[in-house]
C-alpha cells in the first residue's frame, strides 16, 4: 500500500526529458505534497533535503551580499521572495513529519516504517515515547496493580500486545486513506 | 506555523492551493530593465522594456504590484472561450471540461491583482463564476451517488480547488462505508463478552460528526 501511493504519485519515466529539467523546488513542492496527503509517513528525502537547505544557505548569503552592496532593492526584494517561499516548503515538510511522528510514534518504530524517518527524526520520535513513555507512567501505570503497567500491553496476561491491534487498525485505516488518496491523485 | 492547515478540513488550505497555483507560468510585459534573476527556482528574464517574457504568477505579481509591468491574461481567460466552456459545461451534466488545474485560483489572483490587464473583466469575472457553480453542482450531484458498493470515484477534469474542497468529504464518506461494512466492525460473539458493545461502534459515531454538511462546502469556495 505505501509503494503504491508512492509510485502512483511519482513521476512516469516516459517524462524523463522533463525530469532532468526539474529543479529541486518542484521536487520538493512534489514531496510536501505528497508528504501532506498521505496519511502515513513516506520515506524522507534526505538528498533533496540536503540540496534544498545548500541552496536556501547560498541565496540567504546572496541575499545578503546583495543588499550591503547596494543593488536594486527590487531585485533584493524579489530574490527575498523566492526565498522565503522555498523555506516554506523545507519548513512545512519537516513539520508535517514531525507532527505524523508525534501521532504515529508508537506505531512508527514498531514496524518497518522506523526507517524512513531521517536519523534525527529518528532521535525525535525516540525522545517523545520515551517521554510518553515517563509520563503516563508517572501519572497513571504507577498506580496500576503489577501486571497492568505496560504502555504496550492491556495486561501482562494478554498474548500479543495490544499495539499490536491498533496497528493493525492503523494499517487498515492507512490502506483506506490510500485507496481514496490514489483517486484524489487520479485527478492530478 | 508553516503548513498547519487543519488536517480536518481539507489537505491544503486555501491559501496553499494558491500558493502551488502561483508557480504556474504567466506572460509578462515587463516596462523597465532588469538583468536575468537567478532564482532557486529557476532563471528568468532578462526583462527589457515592451518585450514580453515568461515568469512565474508570483513573481508577475510582485512585479505588477510595484507598476513594473503588464501580465497578459492566459489564453482561456477571454470572454469567447469562456462562454464556449461555459456552455459545454451546462451541457455535459456528468462531465468536466478541461480546464487550467489552477483556474480558480489563477483568475482570483488576476482579478485581485492585475484587473486593469484583462479585457472586458467584468465579464469574464462572472462567466468564471458561473463555471465554477456549474462544476460545483455537478460534483455534488456526483457525491450523491457515493453509496456502500461505491469503491472508487472518478472526477476526470477537476481543478485543485474543486479537488480540494470534496476531497476530506469523500474520504470520510468512503470510510465510513468500509468501516460499516468490514466484519471486524460487525461485534462477533465472543468479543461481546470482554467488551462493551458502545466501544466498538464509537469510532464511525465521533466521525460521523466531522463530516462537513454539503451546503457549507459551497460556502467555503
Amino acid at each position: 500500500m505505501a509503494s503504491g501511493s508512492e509510485d502512483g504519485l511519482g513521476i512516469p519515466s516516459k517524462d524523463y526529458d522533463s525530469l532532468i529539467a526539474t529543479t529541486d523546488v518542484e521536487l520538493l513542492k512534489r514531496a510536501w505534497q505528497n508528504e501532506k496527503a498521505a496519511p502515513e509517513i513516506l520515506q524522507f528525502q534526505a538528498d533533496l533535503i540536503r540540496r534544498s537547505q545548500e541552496q536556501i544557505q547560498l541565496m540567504e548569503d546572496t541575499v545578503e551580499e546583495y543588499a550591503e552592496n547596494g543593488t536594486d532593492p527590487l531585485t533584493v526584494s524579489l530574490y527575498q521572495m523566492d526565498l522565503d517561499r522555498t523555506q516554506f516548503l523545507l519548513r512545512s515538510y519537516l513539520r508535517i513529519r514531525l507532527q505524523k511522528i508525534e501521532k504515529y510514534m508508537l506505531h512508527i518504530s514498531k514496524t518497518e516504517l522506523w526507517n524512513r524517518l531521517s536519523k534525527q527524526e529518528q532521535k525525535f520520535a525516540k525522545r517523545s515515547t520515551d517521554h510518553m513513555e515517563k509520563h503516563l507512567k508517572q501519572s497513571v501505570l504507577s498506580r496500576l496493580p503489577y501486571g497492568y503497567q505496560s504502555i504496550l500491553k492491556q495486561s501482562i496476561s494478554s498474548e500479543d500486545d495490544d499495539m499490536g491491534t491498533i496497528s493493525s487498525f492503523c494499517a487498515n485505516h492507512f490502506f483506506l486513506m490510500c485507496y481514496c488518496l490514489f483517486l484524489s491523485f487520479l485527478i492530478y | 506555523m508553516a503548513g498547519q492547515s487543519d488536517p480536518h478540513l481539507s489537505i491544503f488550505s486555501a491559501e496553499e492551493v494558491e500558493f502551488i497555483a502561483e508557480d504556474e507560468m504567466m506572460e509578462i510585459v515587463p516596462n523597465m530593465k532588469m538583468d536575468p534573476l537567478n532564482l532557486i527556482c529557476g532563471d528568468f528574464g532578462p526583462f527589457r522594456p515592451q518585450i514580453a517574457t515568461e515568469v512565474p504568477l508570483w513573481l508577475a505579481v510582485a512585479l505588477k504590484k510595484r507598476g513594473k509591468c503588464t501580465i497578459r491574461p492566459p489564453q482561456w481567460m477571454s470572454v469567447e472561450k469562456l462562454t464556449q466552456i461555459l456552455e459545454a459545461e451546462r451541457e455535459s451534466p456528468r462531465e468536466f471540461h478541461p480546464l487550467p488545474f489552477h483556474y480558480v485560483e489563477i483568475s482570483r489572483l488576476l482579478f485581485d491583482h492585475a484587473r486593469d490587464d484583462i479585457p472586458d473583466v467584468y465579464m469574464v469575472r462572472s462567466l468564471i463564476e458561473d463555471i465554477r457553480d456549474v462544476r460545483f453542482h455537478k460534483v455534488e450531484t456526483g457525491l450523491e451517488t457515493i453509496s456502500a458498493r461505491t469503491h472508487a470515484v472518478k472526477l476526470k477534469n477537476l481543478s485543485a480547488m474543486e479537488v480540494n474542497i470534496v476531497r476530506p468529504f469523500i474520504v470520510r464518506a468512503l470510510q465510513a462505508f468500509y468501516k460499516h461494512d468490514s466484519p471486524q466492525m460487525i461485534p462477533q460473539p465472543d468479543t461481546i463478552g470482554n467488551r462493551p458493545p458502545q466501544v466498538a461502534d464509537r469510532g464511525p459515531r465521533v466521525r460521523a460528526k466531522s463530516h462537513m454538511p454539503l451546503g457549507t462546502l459551497a460556502d467555503t469556495l
